[in-house]
């Protein structure tokens, strides 16, 4: 350790402003920053420390994301040798299978986005800010796991140019970036982000596994199959795993199902909520509302079953398990930065995305999944929440004062 | 005939003053007739042909019309002309004038015609409101041109109906992307266009 401090302080003349390197002067603050604690210290006014800045809060969100990651990485593997028919293989050979599967997606999105970030903190002379390192395992979790990486990639560079930087980086943006960049994909490229063949990997991750799928596979995710479904709404629709195998709730709750990496299991979402609330990182408020916005309006369409709708014939719970709506509740919702941010607001935010992303998963039938689009449509309104909030409660403290 | 003051007003529009970037008008239009190249470029010579002679024909009777009822005048003018250049189109060139057919016809709104016609021909002489309806038309022209470039060329691969990006880019895995068609990502790359044009012009940008 004292020799690398001894070697960053040698260096360190290079990257001052004269020096060779200057140019490289935030890449070498991030780097010390990154490795030992800063050495400033506030010069005027009264301040009041925290051991929990900025790098420790998002580091614990990244350990809450790890379940989910780890899942996800041997869920892609288990999709994978059950759809080529080869169903006996070991844990680790799915797992070995879904993470050099995923460690390209992880690692296109963390270069794109902190190299933006890099050039973007050196042209204003600002420091390089941590708020990538969330987004940027947040992305490969909520991409499928088919998007090619120059999508991801070009997705990215939109997302933190036009949602971040241009708002004044991190913690200005009004729209989470990592969900910016998965709309993004989804407008841009939908034949990629939906239906049969994005979310399965068939074919080979660098050059592991790999094989052709058995008769009878489809890569639909359940809700992509109550999407298409056809029946007469007599019953609940019938969900088949990859190779056609009814899945039971259990299923669903463990997360052996097809979908994006991150959002397919419960448990391991679960955990990362338990981290994040025991942590104090994450608003409970946001977190406990969503689900019952949720709730609330899945048995709201679930009193209403009806064919055309298939997913209305969900039952609640069944309809919380599916898709990204855990995710988003645990992960999206409860981001600091674009949340609303005053207490009532953080029930009313929570509570409207849980109902939105139902209402657009039952009623539209062009979005098997409503999730992000709730989050990122709330986005938008949590200032105009906040406002409201605090100018009814300066009206009725100047009532009380009366 | 091109004195200071008229190349000022002929020049001026198509970059310092120009009626989308700076005044951020005629907006929709931006937004609706940029999918592909062809239509805009018809919709900014067709947004020319009617501001240019608009501005004249109010500039000529300027000192008759009774300011009450000046809007009026106006847009009377301005929809006898749009109405000419739509039939026009209708003759010559058929396909163009489907696709862009109610916007030809909202160009009696469109809020630069008024805008100038408002702003410059009630005050000015013949000349120079002719060079100020065809400097803003051509502005506003521009601007559709390089966005509609942009949005054909990312969104659809072609430029001008022709396919640009060659086959083999599809063959590796190349898709088109499918936002551009959509009308968000005109008001982003008017954005963009915006953000260039004020990072070039520093008295453009406010005082921080």
């Amino acid at each position: 350790m004292n020799a690398l401090r001894k070697f960053m302080n040698k260096i360190k003349p290079q990257f001052q402003p004269g020096g060779r390197l200057a140019k490289l002067q935030s890449v070498y603050d991030g780097m010390e920053t990154f490795l030992f604690t800063p050495n400033d210290t506030s010069r005027s006014g009264v301040h009041i420390h925290d051991g929990n800045d900025l790098k420790r809060t998002m580091i614990t969100v990244v350990v809450a994301l790890l379940p989910a990651l780890f899942f996800g990485m041997y869920n892609v593997g288990y999709q994978h040798f059950l759809a080529i028919g080869q169903p006996e293989v070991g844990f680790w050979s799915m797992f070995l299978f879904g993470l050099l599967a995923m460690l390209p997606v992880i690692v296109v999105s963390y270069a794109v986005g902190l190299g933006i970030e890099f050039i973007a903190a050196q042209i204003h002379h600002k420091e390089i800010q941590e708020g990538f390192l969330v987004t940027g395992i947040l992305i490969p979790l909520i991409v499928p796991i088919n998007t090619p990486l120059w999508m991801t990639a070009v997705a990215t560079a939109f997302a933190v140019i036009f949602a971040k930087e241009v708002f004044g980086g991190t913690g200005m943006n009004i729209f989470n970036v990592a969900l910016v960049t998965r709309a993004f994909l989804f407008f841009a490229y939908p034949s990629r982000m939906s239906g049969d063949a994005a979310f399965v990997k068939v074919d080979s991750a660098l050059g592991f596994g790999g094989g052709t799928a058995v008769d009878g596979f489809t890569g639909a995710t359940p809700l992509g199959q109550i999407a298409t479904y056809a029946g007469d709404g007599s019953s609940a629709p019938i969900l088949n795993n990859v190779v056609g195998t009814p899945l039971s709730q259990c299923d669903a709750f463990t997360g052996l199902i097809a979908g994006s990496p991150g959002e397919t299991s419960m448990i391991a979402i679960l955990i990362g909520a338990a981290i994040l609330l025991i942590t104090g990182i994450a608003s409970w408020r946001v977190m406990c509302s969503v689900f019952a916005g949720g709730l609330a309006m899945a048995a709201l369409v679930h009193a209403m079953p009806s064919a055309t709708y298939a997913a209305s014939l969900l039952d609640p719970c069944t309809q919380l398990c599916y898709g990204g709506f855990a995710f988003a509740a645990v992960f999206m919702a409860t981001d600091p930065v674009t949340g609303a941010r005053t207490r009532i607001g953080q029930y009313i935010y929570g509570f409207m995305i849980g109902v939105i992303a139902i209402l657009i998963r039952v009623y539209n039938s062009g979005y098997p999944e409503g999730a992000m689009l709730a989050v990122l449509l709330m986005n938008a309104f949590a200032p105009l929440i906040d406002h409201c909030v605090i100018s009814f409660n300066i009206k009725r403290r100047l009532r009380r004062a009366k | 005939m091109l004195s200071k003051r008229n190349k000022e007003v002929l020049f001026n529009p198509l970059s310092k003053d120009n009626p989308v970037l700076v005044q951020i008008l005629g907006i929709c239009s931006t937004l609706a007739v940029t999918v592909k190249l062809e239509p805009a470029i018809v919709m900014g010579l067709s947004v020319i042909t009617v501001m240019a002679f608009s501005n004249v024909i109010i500039s000529l009777i300027r000192k008759t019309i009774p300011t009450t009822i000046r809007i009026i005048v106006q847009l009377v003018v301005v929809a006898a002309l749009v109405i000419v250049v739509q039939q026009f189109l209708v003759a010559y060139d058929y396909d163009v004038s489907l696709q862009l057919n109610v916007f030809i016809g909202l160009i009696i709104t469109n809020c630069i015609l008024m805008g100038r016609l408002e702003a410059f021909a009630l005050n000015n002489k013949p000349w120079p409101s002719f060079l100020d309806g065809v400097g803003n038309g051509l502005g506003y022209m521009l601007i559709l041109v390089i966005v509609a470039f942009f949005r054909e060329l990312l969104g659809s691969g072609t430029l001008l109906g022709y396919q640009v990006i060659p086959q083999w880019c599809y063959d590796h895995g190349y898709m088109d992307n499918g936002m551009m068609i959509l009308p968000p990502m005109a008001l982003i790359t008017v954005a963009c266009i915006i953000w260039v044009q004020r990072a070039r012009n520093k008295d453009l940008q406010e005082q921080a």
